[in-house]
């Protein structure tokens, strides 16, 4: 059972209270129709799978409700941080 | 083997009896013996059956890492625990177990065929040989193998016993009470924090208990961590699992060790604990020596013979021999002589052995005979004596006995340590791998970390003889009956990582995960590849360290407490009614209401022919709501469904169809606009949440300069929908602040008012296809409100419908279930609901994914309506639909059956499918196959009633 810190209740708090949203920092575009087809494949399937540093959302969906942003390692499972939807990745954070 | 009593000694106390069963015949021990132990003062040898073999086997070790003694310990009447350890058994007055995998009996056991066949079960037997036909797995491989090759039988009845369960935290964890354990747990202690101590044995001490020297200092150890007020110590405790952020899963042994009358309260109780440090002292694994022979019962380790003789009294034989590549075997060997065991010689391969042991054993009268290998044991079910070599090939020499004990070194066991993901290093002194760097705060201590002296020796693969390796039943998984010869054959096969070698052999996968044969194992496969055995690699180590009982794991989440039920307000009139009940996600709802001894198929009907022909009340309080709110709630709700939402005026109602952002149907249900800036949501019962978190999402991350509120309102609101030609007259009377008139209160309309005084939003809406309404109202006065209806519809012959009605009307409509009749793979277009998209709207979710090609290619399946040649024929959800029944097999399907039901008002059975251009087919015969029979149906339109909805608008 992971603690995973909240950035907006400041808690760390058990992994069953938070639900996992995919890879971080990939905006939906602005104007979908003027993607072409390879372009909207690409926003909607293609994710990195490092092994290593990922750059990743998650949600407390059992308190807060707030979607944040974290760095985890996919090898050691550990979070290096988290911080609020909207902030700048950390330096050095894996795309 | 014949092993006895020992006059004295031990920590047992003689002066308490204890009397037990074993294989239906009467045994006496004494408080402080194992079940393993008592077996063998009672002079039995044998004490199982092999898995797969079905080798006579006897005691290999002396605790968590038995392959072996295996037994069954029958509790009464669906207590019965299969392969628990007799060395972890702690013996009770009382206590009953038996031995496994056996046929008739464990002497003569017809399986043992097996054995003397064994040629035909090399390496990689199962993969090789049960490959073809594939029908003949479930006829007969597959039912031949669970009766050969098996280990104890389950229970089959519900276990009665209760587990508990309870979190914990501490500054420092300790796990293993051996010396090294109870000295970090003292250190800790000192610095004033919690600390827990967790040991699996019935008393502290671990290996020294079998130390008489160490006993003074294990008493002094002892007192003191008695006298810490901030040291828990947890015994017959087992720490399975190292999980993340030191995070340690273990089960506290409660009951099983007392006397069934004296065993009240939980069996087990599961200790999840959270440690600010994890300190590991889970000491070594004496390793046994492969050579010919060394399973023959009565073969065991040199620690096993020490710790009988030493901590229960007991002598494994009249004759010992020890076989030793290491100095540990010689110290067993003389503290055995000191306890009164007749140690017939040590044998060692090594030509030179520490002056002292060589001197210490002439002196105690032991022959000593160096530089020499086993290279036989005869006896079949008991040892009888051993032939030995010098070098393994020279002159052989015979010494009878009835017991030999191996001494191959020690393995650390850095199992948890691994879990808790700690790199391991290789060491070439202990012929091992020792933690090398945490990841997590966390240390090894004493034997586990190669910190403390159990000698020297060397590390040998399998003890040299003159016959071939494939020629030897040489052991080295005893569990897994896997031999070096079938390592040797796996290499040969082209197997290189030990994780191949693993699985193609089963060596390490039996139930105690290897503890005494992962390092012979990866020794025989660095000989035989040549290479060092740190360059084949080390399997993974998983949780859990032994065997658990799903009892503990489960702990109280059980019955009633394995998931929450949730229940509608309406739920104790419906119980009082008599309704069947089922659950939809985690809501239990009312299914049908039988009345006089009904089946659900007469209930139903009647059910759907009171709302076609006078009036339903059903209650859909589990209906996902969600209240939306803000000055640019429309605008949010434009972009979220493929609806057009800013056009809807207050007080009206829309069908919103909510799609993923791939484009397929994720959700659906119907809306009320209450003002301009606050809406009222409806989604399906089970997709709620993720309806809300979806929103959530887009809100919080795509589009936060929105100024909308969402706020999950399921249950807050009860809704009493109140369908058929007479609803209006129910509620007429009960309605106050609206006009019911059909020109003032459409179709699709919602008003705010009163009904039967409560503040309602009622809105005009069908599920049915009839006249309908949709009461909703504040929960805690939806009871009251129900009531009030069901009253005032009695002169209208109201009737309470269930699901399974409503499912039944809204197919005979052709109204789809989201999740049944779509699948997540459905288009608005497939499923006919180009209607409910948005043309003109630029962009909403989904919406560009929908421009994809193949979203409107040919030969996408359709949502179409089937009718069967024989109006009776009810076909059967998930049913598979093809062309042509005549095709060779695997014959192409087009689709399948989505829903299936009786329809009163149809006068027939219905069905809703997907199939392929299902559109183009409407007037064709399609086929669906059946078991024996082929069932012929025509393809329709998704509509079995009142096609113009007139009934809607009455
Ligand atoms: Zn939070």
């Amino acid at each position: 059972m992971i603690l995973i810190h909240c950035p907006y209740c400041e808690e760390d708090r058990p992994e069953v209270e938070f639900t996992y949203g995919g890879q971080a920092h990939i905006a939906r575009p602005l104007d979908p129709a003027a993607l072409d087809d390879a372009e909207w494949e690409s926003f909607l399937y293609i994710r990195s799978n490092p092994r290593g540093r990922h750059a990743e959302r998650w949600r407390h969906a059992h308190g807060c409700a707030r979607f944040f942003n974290a760095i985890r390692d996919t090898v050691t499972d550990r979070f290096e941080v988290t911080y609020k939807a909207g902030e700048q990745a950390p330096d050095g954070a894996a795309r | 083997m014949s092993g006895y009593r020992l006059a004295r000694g031990g920590r047992i106390d003689r002066n308490r009896p204890v009397a037990f069963r074993f294989d239906g015949r009467d045994y006496s021990g004494f408080a402080g013996d194992t079940l393993a132990s008592a077996l063998v003062a009672g002079g039995v040898t044998l004490l199982g059956r092999s898995f797969k073999y079905h080798r006579p086997r006897g005691l290999l070790g002396m605790g968590a890492e038995e392959p072996n003694a295996l037994v069954t310990v029958d509790r009464g009447p669906a207590r019965i625990t299969p392969n628990l350890r007799a060395t972890q058994v702690a013996l009770h007055d009382g206590l009953v177990a038996s031995s496994q995998n056996r046929w008739p009996s464990l002497k003569f056991d017809v399986v043992a065929l097996n054995d003397v066949f064994g040629a035909l079960f090399p390496a990689g037997f199962y993969n090789k040989t049960f490959m073809w036909p594939r029908a003949a797995w479930e006829a007969l491989y597959e039912p031949v193998i669970r009766r050969l090759a098996g280990l104890g039988e389950s229970p089959v009845a519900r276990d009665p016993d209760h587990y508990d369960a309870t979190y914990a935290h501490c500054e420092v964890l300790v796990i293993g009470g051996g010396i090294a354990g109870i000295e970090a747990a003292l250190d800790a202690a000192q610095t004033g924090g919690r600390v827990i101590l967790i040991d699996d044995q019935d008393d502290l001490g671990g290996g020294a208990l079998s130390d008489a020297a160490l006993w003074p200092l294990l008493t002094d150890l002892k007192a003191r961590l008695a006298g810490c007020a901030n040291v828990t110590v947890l015994g017959r405790t087992t720490a399975f699992g190292y999980y993340h952020q030191n995070f340690i899963g273990a089960v506290e042994s409660l009951t099983d060790h007392l006397a069934p009358a004296e065993a009240t309260g939980p069996r087990e109780r599961l200790w999840r604990i959270r440690a600010g440090e994890v300190v590991l002292a889970q000491g070594a694994i004496e390793r046994p020596l492969v050579f010919d022979g060394n399973d023959v019962p009565g073969v065991m380790l040199a620690s096993a013979g020490r710790t009988l003789a030493l901590r229960h009294g007991v002598a494994v034989g009249r004759a010992v021999v020890v076989m030793a590549a290491h100095d540990s075997g010689w110290r067993d060997a003389l503290a055995m002589a000191e306890a009164g065991v007749t140690i017939a010689a040590i044998i060692d391969i090594r030509d030179v052995v520490p002056g002292d042991l060589a001197e210490a054993a002439r002196a105690a009268g032991i022959a000593v005979h160096t530089g020499c290998a086993i290279t036989h044991v005869s006896g079949r079910h008991a040892v009888k004596g051993v032939t030995f070599a010098a070098a393994g090939t020279g002159p052989e020499r015979h010494i009878a006995c009835d017991a030999v004990l191996m001494a191959g070194g020690w393995t650390p066991s850095v199992h948890l340590w691994s879990h808790g993901k700690g790199s391991l290093a290789w060491s070439e002194a202990w012929g091992a791998y020792l933690p090398g760097t945490a990841i997590e705060n966390c240390r090894a201590v004493g034997a586990c970390a190669g910190a403390w002296s159990l000698g020297s020796g060397v590390i040998t693969a399998v003890l040299p003889n003159r016959k071939p390796v494939r020629a030897q039943k040489a052991f080295v998984d005893f569990q897994n009956d896997v031999k070096a010869r079938d390592i040797h054959l796996a290499v040969q096969e082209g197997m290189r990582s030990i994780e191949h070698i693993k699985r193609y052999t089963t060596n390490g996968m039996a139930t105690d995960q290897g503890k005494t044969s992962n390092l012979n194992g990866l020794q025989i496969a660095s000989t035989v590849l040549g290479r060092p055995v740190a360059d084949i690699g080390l399997t993974t180590f998983r949780p859990p360290y032994t065997p658990q009982t799903f009892g503990a794991l489960m702990g109280h989440h059980k019955d009633a407490l394995f998931q929450p039920v949730r229940k509608s307000v309406i739920d104790d009139w419906a119980t009082a009614q008599g309704a069947v009940f089922e659950n939809v996600s985690n809501w239990r709802r009312a299914r049908y209401f039988p009345r006089g001894g009904e089946t659900m198929e007469a209930a139903v009907l009647r059910e759907c022919a009171a709302v076609r022909n006078a009036v339903g009340m059903f209650d859909a309080s589990t209906l996902g709501k969600i209240e939306v709110v803000g000055p640019d709630a429309a605008e949010f709700l434009n972009r979220m469904y493929t609806n057009p939402w800013k056009g809807l005026q207050p007080g009206r109602c829309r069908y919103g169809l909510l799609l993923r952002e791939d484009g397929f149907i994720m959700d659906d249900g119907v809306s009320a606009r209450i003002a301009d800036d606050r809406f009222h949501l409806t989604t399906t019962t089970g997709g709620a949440a993720r309806v809300l978190g979806m929103m959530e999402d887009y809100l919080q991350t795509e589009w936060s300069d929105l100024d909308v509120w969402l706020t999950s309102t399921t249950e807050q609101w009860a809704v009493i929908a109140l369908q058929g030609p007479m609803a209006r007259a129910v509620i007429a009377p009960l309605v106050e602040g609206i006009d019911l008139d059909g020109a003032a209160f459409p179709h699709m309309a919602g008003r705010e008012g009163t009904i039967a005084g409560v503040p309602t939003r009622l809105f005009r809406v069908s599920f049915t296809g009839e006249l309908g309404f949709e009461i909703n109202v504040p929960a805690h006065e939806g009871r009251k409100v129900w009531d009030a209806v069901h009253a005032a519809g009695q002169a209208h012959g109201i009737t309470a419908y269930g699901t399974e009605t409503m499912h039944v009307l809204r197919a005979e409509k052709g109204f789809i279930i989201v999740g049944q009749d779509t699948d997540g793979t459905m288009t608005p277009a497939d499923m006919g609901l180009d209607w409910a998209v948005g043309k003109k709207k630029p962009d909403f979710v989904g919406k560009r994914s929908l421009a994809r090609p193949d979203m409107d290619a040919p030969g996408r399946k359709q949502f179409v309506g089937l009718l069967t040649e024989d109006a009776g024929e009810l076909l059967e959800e998930g049913a598979q639909v093809v062309a042509d029944p005549d095709a060779p097999i695997p014959m192409p399907m087009i689709g399948h059956v989505t829903s299936a039901y009786r329809s009163a008002a149809a006068g027939r059975t219905i069905a809703l499918a997907v199939i392929a251009d299902g559109r183009a087919r409407i007037g064709q015969t399609v086929f669906i196959p059946m078991p024996g029979r082929v069932i012929r149906a025509k393809v329709t339109a998704p509509m079995f009633y009142d096609p113009e909805g007139s009934r809607l608008n009455a």
